[in-house]
C-alpha cells in the first residue's frame, strides 16, 4: 500500500496521475493529457490523446486546427484512464466546455478545477459542487479585495456610457474565448439589441459560440463597417491586446472599457489607460473561493496558480489543511 | 458624498484634459453650496485634517482584518485608501440611510481629535460605499492623485460659471474654502469680493517667442531674461506672499524675502540666488541649478539660507500704494518702479538693468554673448504695453539663445497619452561613453517628446515597433540606429542619470535618418558645456 495520494503528483508544468500516466493541463506536449478548458495557457497543443469536453476539444480544433488524438468526454460521465485511476468531468462554470476533473484511485477523490467561477454566466453550465478529499483550486483572484460586483451593475454602465455619449463608441477589452461572448450575451439579456461590432481575432469563437447553441445576436466586423460613423453609438469588442494599439484608430471616438477582474483595483485599470472599467471576470472573486472551499469541504486544498499565499493564509486561519503549488505557465494578466 | 465620489472616479479614469474640464465643471453647476466650495478644495490641495494621518486608516483596518491578509492586498493595490476601501466589512443588513452630504463629512472631519479619529472614522465608513470610503479617506488624508492641477481646477470653474479665469485667480488665493464669496460672485449672487486689503495674486503678464520676425528698437525696450523663476511679490494688510508663475502661494520657500517689502505692492521679478554664473561678478545671479536647491521646501534651514541666499531682481510693477498701474504704458511703469528702487533694500532686491542697443542688429550681436553669460537671452517689451494677464501678441517678446544641438541615439521609445496613446512618442536618446568603434556603450541623457510633425511622428512609430529588442510594458527598447539631433538650452551636472547631466529642454530639432549611430556625439562633448 503507497501513502495516500502518492498517485497524483503536482509537477511545475502540470499535475501528473501516475498510475495512469496522464497529466492534467500539462504546459508542454505530453503523451496523454486530460484539459479542463480551452484557453491556451491550460490547452497546449501537441499531445498524443487529448481527454476534455467535446465544446473544448472543439475549441482547440479551432485553435490548433487539428483534432487528432481528441478524446471526448461529456460532463458527468466517468472516463476509466488505466491503473485503476477514472476521471469525472464536471462542470466549472468558467467558460464554454470548462470543466473540474474528478480523479478517483482507489476509494480517494482528487478535484482539480481548473479556472472557475460561481456566479451566473448564460454561456456556460453552472459549477458543480461536488465532495472530495483533495481539492485543488486555482486563487487567480485570491485576494480580498477582489469581489466581482454582479454583472447586471457593470453591464448597466457599458450601457449607461453609450448613451451618455452617442457621439463615440465604446470599445470593449475582452478575452476572445469567454469573456466576449459572456459580455455580448448578457448585452442582449439587458435588452440591447444593435449590432455589436467585433474584432476579427473574435469572429471565430463567437461563430463556435452559437454552434453550442449560445445566441448572440447581430454580430459585424469592424473590418466590414461601412465608414467610421456607422460605429458611432456602438458597442465594439477587440482583444485587450488591440485597446491602445493601431487598430483602434479606424473607430469613431472611442471610450476604451475593459472587462476584467482586475478592473476592481484603479491603478490597475489607469495603467492601461481604461476610461470605463467594467468588472466582470470568469473566475471566482475571493468570497467565491473561500465559499466553495467550505462548500466543498475538503479534507485537503491545494492551490494551484495565482495569488496562493492569501488564500493559504484564509485556509490556516480556518484551520483548514493547504499547500501551494508552484505550477509555471498558467497567465492570467488579461482576465 | 456620493456624487462627489462618482466625480474623483471619473477624473481617475479620464485623461483627456477637456472631458476633465467637463466633469468638474458640471460637477460644479450642479452641486449645492457649500458642498462644490468644499469639492473645490479638496480637488486643489486646499483642506487638511491633522487629525487624519495614512496610519491611522491603516490602524483602523488591522483592527477588523488579518494583518497579513491586509498587507498582501496593500501591496498589490499599493494604496492605502483604495486597499481600505475595498476592505472594509461592510455591516450586515444595515437599513439604507441618506447619503452624507460633502459638507457633513468635512465639518465632522475638522471636528477629529487623535482620540475621537479611529471610531468617527468607522461609523462614517460604515455609511459609505466602497467609492465614498476611497473618496472620504483621499479628502481626510489629502493627495487626491486624480491628475487634477490647481490650475485645471480654476479653468473648470471659470468654465462652469463663464467668468474669466484671470479674474477667478485673483480673487481665489485671497479666498478660504469653501470659497463662498467666488461661487456668490460667478453665480451673480453677489458683486466682486473687497480685497483690497489682501495680498493677492495677479495673473502675469508673458511674452511670446520672438521668431524670425524682427522688432524697431525705438518701439521696445531690451533686459536679459535671466533663468530664475518667476515671481510676484505682493504686500497688502501688513502681509507679504510670494506667488510662482502658477499662482502657488511659495511665501514659506522664501522666508528671507517676507519682511523686506515695506511698501505696500505688487511686483513683478526673477527669483535668482547670489552668485556670478549669469553674466559674471556683474550679473550676480547664481545658475537655475543653484536655485533648484532651494525650490520646492516647505521649512528651510539656516544653512540652506547661507549658502544660496534668495534676491528678485524686479521686472515690473503692477501696483503701488492704492494705484493700480497696470493699465500705464511700459515706460511709466519702469519709470515708477526705478524711483521705487531707492525704498527697497538692495540685500534682496535689485532691477532688471536695460539692454542698450541702437538697432536691432546691434541687439542680435549682443544676444550672441548670451551664451557665454550662461543668460537664457532676451527680453523685449513694448514701450507702451500695459500690464495684462497672459499672451497678447504684439506685447511683449522672448528671444531665447540659440539652443545648443547635439546629436543622440534613441534607446527607448514609450507610448503617449491622449491622441498619442497608439503611437509610440516618447523618445530617451543617449550619447556614448567613448568610442563606439571600441566598444563603448550608450549611455542615456535626456528624453523628448516634441519637435516633430505628425507624419514624422507615425514615420517614427514604425520604426520603433520594427526594431524593438525588448519590451517593459508601455516602453520599448530598440536598436541602437537612429540618431536625433536634440535641441537644448543649456545642460547641467545631475547627480540622478547615469550620464552624470541632465539638459534643459530638450526637443527633437531634426530626424537624422541618413546619420550611423556612431557618429552621434559622445558624453565628454556635452559635459564641456556645463555651467552649474
Amino acid at each position: 500500500m503507497t501513502a495516500p495520494f502518492s498517485w497524483i503528483r503536482p509537477e511545475p508544468w502540470g499535475i501528473h496521475v501516475v498510475p495512469a500516466d496522464v497529466w492534467v493541463d500539462p504546459s508542454r506536449p505530453v503523451p496523454r493529457a486530460l484539459v479542463t478548458h480551452g484557453h491556451a495557457d491550460h490547452a497546449r497543443g501537441g499531445h498524443g490523446e487529448t481527454i476534455a469536453t467535446p465544446a473544448t476539444l472543439a475549441i482547440m480544433h479551432l485553435r490548433y486546427n487539428t483534432n487528432e488524438g481528441a478524446v471526448p468526454a461529456e460532463y458527468g460521465e466517468r472516463v476509466t484512464l488505466g491503473g485503476g485511476v477514472s476521471a469525472t468531468f464536471l462542470p466549472a462554470g468558467h467558460v464554454l466546455g470548462s470543466a473540474q476533473i474528478l480523479l478517483e484511485h482507489a476509494g480517494e477523490r482528487v478535484i482539480i478545477t481548473g479556472d472557475y467561477k460561481r456566479s451566473a454566466d448564460p454561456t456556460c453550465a453552472p459549477f458543480a459542487v461536488t465532495p472530495c478529499d483533495i481539492f485543488i483550486t486555482e486563487a487567480t483572484f485570491g485576494l480580498p479585495v477582489f469581489t466581482h460586483p454582479p454583472i447586471v451593475e457593470e453591464i448597466g454602465k457599458l450601457l449607461k456610457s453609450l448613451t451618455d455619449d452617442p457621439e463615440s463608441c465604446v470599445l470593449v477589452g475582452a478575452y476572445a474565448l469567454g469573456k466576449a461572448q459572456r459580455v455580448i450575451a448578457e448585452l442582449r439579456a439587458a435588452g440591447h439589441h444593435e449590432t455589436i461590432w467585433l474584432h476579427g481575432a473574435m469572429e471565430a469563437m463567437c461563430r463556435l459560440y452559437e454552434e453550442h447553441g449560445v445566441t448572440l445576436g447581430d454580430l459585424r466586423l469592424v473590418s466590414d463597417a461601412p465608414s467610421k460613423e456607422a460605429m458611432r453609438g456602438s458597442i465594439v469588442i477587440a482583444p485587450p491586446s488591440a485597446l491602445n494599439d493601431r487598430w483602434s484608430r479606424r473607430l469613431p471616438d472611442p471610450v476604451t472599457a475593459m472587462a476584467s477582474g482586475w478592473m476592481r483595483v484603479r491603478q490597475r485599470a489607469r495603467q492601461r489607460g481604461v476610461e470605463l472599467p467594467l468588472v466582470i471576470s470568469d473566475h471566482a472573486d475571493w468570497n467565491e473561493l473561500t465559499q466553495t472551499i467550505g462548500e466543498v469541504n475538503p479534507h485537503e486544498t491545494w492551490i494551484t496558480h495565482g495569488r496562493e499565499e492569501a488564500l493559504l493564509r484564509w485556509c490556516q486561519l480556518n484551520q483548514r489543511r493547504a499547500r501551494a503549488l508552484a505550477l509555471v505557465g498558467y497567465e492570467d494578466e488579461d482576465d | 458624498m456620493e456624487d462627489f465620489a462618482a466625480l474623483l472616479d471619473a477624473l481617475v479614469y479620464t485623461t483627456s484634459r477637456n472631458r476633465k474640464l467637463a466633469l468638474i465643471a458640471d460637477y460644479l453647476r450642479r452641486a449645492p453650496d457649500p458642498d462644490r466650495g468644499w469639492a473645490l478644495a479638496g480637488l486643489t490641495g486646499g483642506l487638511d485634517f491633522p487629525a487624519v494621518k495614512s496610519s491611522t486608516v491603516r490602524n483602523l483596518m488591522m483592527e477588523r482584518i488579518d494583518p497579513v491578509l491586509w498587507t498582501l492586498s496593500r501591496d498589490f493595490v499599493g494604496d492605502t485608501a483604495e486597499t481600505a476601501s475595498l476592505l472594509w466589512p461592510e455591516p450586515e443588513d444595515a437599513a439604507p440611510q441618506p447619503d452624507l452630504s460633502l459638507t457633513e463629512v468635512v465639518e465632522r472631519l475638522s471636528a477629529l481629535t487623535r482620540a475621537t479619529a479611529p471610531q468617527e472614522l468607522a461609523t462614517l465608513f460604515d455609511r459609505l460605499d466602497a467609492k465614498g470610503r476611497y473618496a472620504l479617506i483621499k479628502l481626510a488624508t489629502g493627495g487626491m492623485r486624480v491628475g487634477v492641477s490647481a490650475r485645471l481646477a480654476k479653468t473648470a470653474f471659470a468654465q462652469a460659471f463663464e467668468v474669466a479665469v484671470e479674474e477667478v485667480e485673483e480673487y481665489w488665493h485671497a479666498l478660504y474654502p469653501p470659497y463662498a464669496e467666488l461661487f456668490d460672485w460667478a453665480t451673480g449672487a453677489a458683486p466682486a469680493p473687497d480685497l483690497a486689503n489682501v495680498p493677492r495674486f495677479r495673473p502675469f503678464m508673458l511674452a511670446h517667442p520672438l521668431e524670425e520676425a524682427e522688432v524697431d528698437m525705438a518701439e521696445y525696450a531690451a533686459e536679459w531674461k535671466w533663468d530664475g523663476i518667476r515671481v510676484q511679490l505682493v504686500r497688502a494688510g501688513g502681509e507679504t506672499r510670494i506667488y510662482s508663475r502658477s499662482g502657488d502661494d511659495i511665501s514659506a520657500t522664501f522666508p528671507e524675502l517676507l519682511d523686506v517689502l515695506v511698501v505696500d505692492a505688487v511686483l513683478d521679478g526673477e527669483l535668482l540666488v547670489r552668485g556670478s554664473t549669469q553674466g559674471g561678478e556683474a550679473g550676480g545671479a547664481a545658475s537655475f541649478n543653484a536655485l533648484q536647491q532651494r525650490l520646492g521646501r516647505k521649512t528651510v534651514s539656516g544653512k540652506m539660507l547661507r549658502e544660496y541666499p534668495a534676491f528678485v531682481r524686479l521686472y515690473d510693477i503692477l501696483l503701488l500704494e492704492g494705484t493700480d498701474w497696470r493699465e500705464a504704458p511700459w515706460k511709466s511703469r519702469r519709470a515708477t518702479l526705478e524711483s521705487l528702487m531707492e525704498r527697497l533694500p538692495d540685500s534682496h532686491f535689485d532691477l532688471s538693468a536695460l539692454v542698450e542697443a541702437e538697432d536691432f542688429a546691434q541687439l542680435a550681436a549682443i544676444r550672441e554673448t548670451a551664451r557665454d553669460e550662461a543668460i537664457e537671452g532676451l527680453m523685449l517689451k513694448h514701450r507702451e504695453s500695459p500690464y495684462v494677464a497672459g499672451r497678447k501678441v504684439g506685447h511683449w517678446f522672448k528671444w531665447k539663445r540659440d539652443p545648443l544641438l547635439v546629436d543622440c541615439v534613441v534607446m527607448y521609445a514609450q507610448r503617449g497619452s491622449g491622441k498619442r496613446s497608439s503611437f509610440y512618442s516618447d523618445y530617451t536618446f543617449g550619447c556614448w561613453d567613448g568610442d563606439p568603434d571600441a566598444g563603448a556603450e550608450l549611455l542615456p541623457v535626456g528624453k523628448a517628446y516634441s519637435g516633430f510633425t505628425d507624419a514624422e511622428l507615425k514615420k517614427l512609430d514604425k520604426f520603433v515597433r520594427q526594431n524593438t529588442l525588448n519590451r517593459f510594458g508601455p516602453v520599448r527598447e530598440v536598436k541602437r540606429e537612429l540618431v536625433f539631433e536634440v535641441a537644448f538650452d543649456s545642460v547641467h551636472t545631475s547627480k540622478r542619470h547615469k550620464s552624470g547631466l541632465a539638459m534643459r529642454f530638450p526637443r527633437i530639432h531634426r530626424i537624422r535618418w541618413d546619420k550611423p549611430a556612431h557618429e552621434a556625439d559622445r558624453i565628454e562633448g556635452l559635459r564641456a558645456l556645463i555651467k552649474d
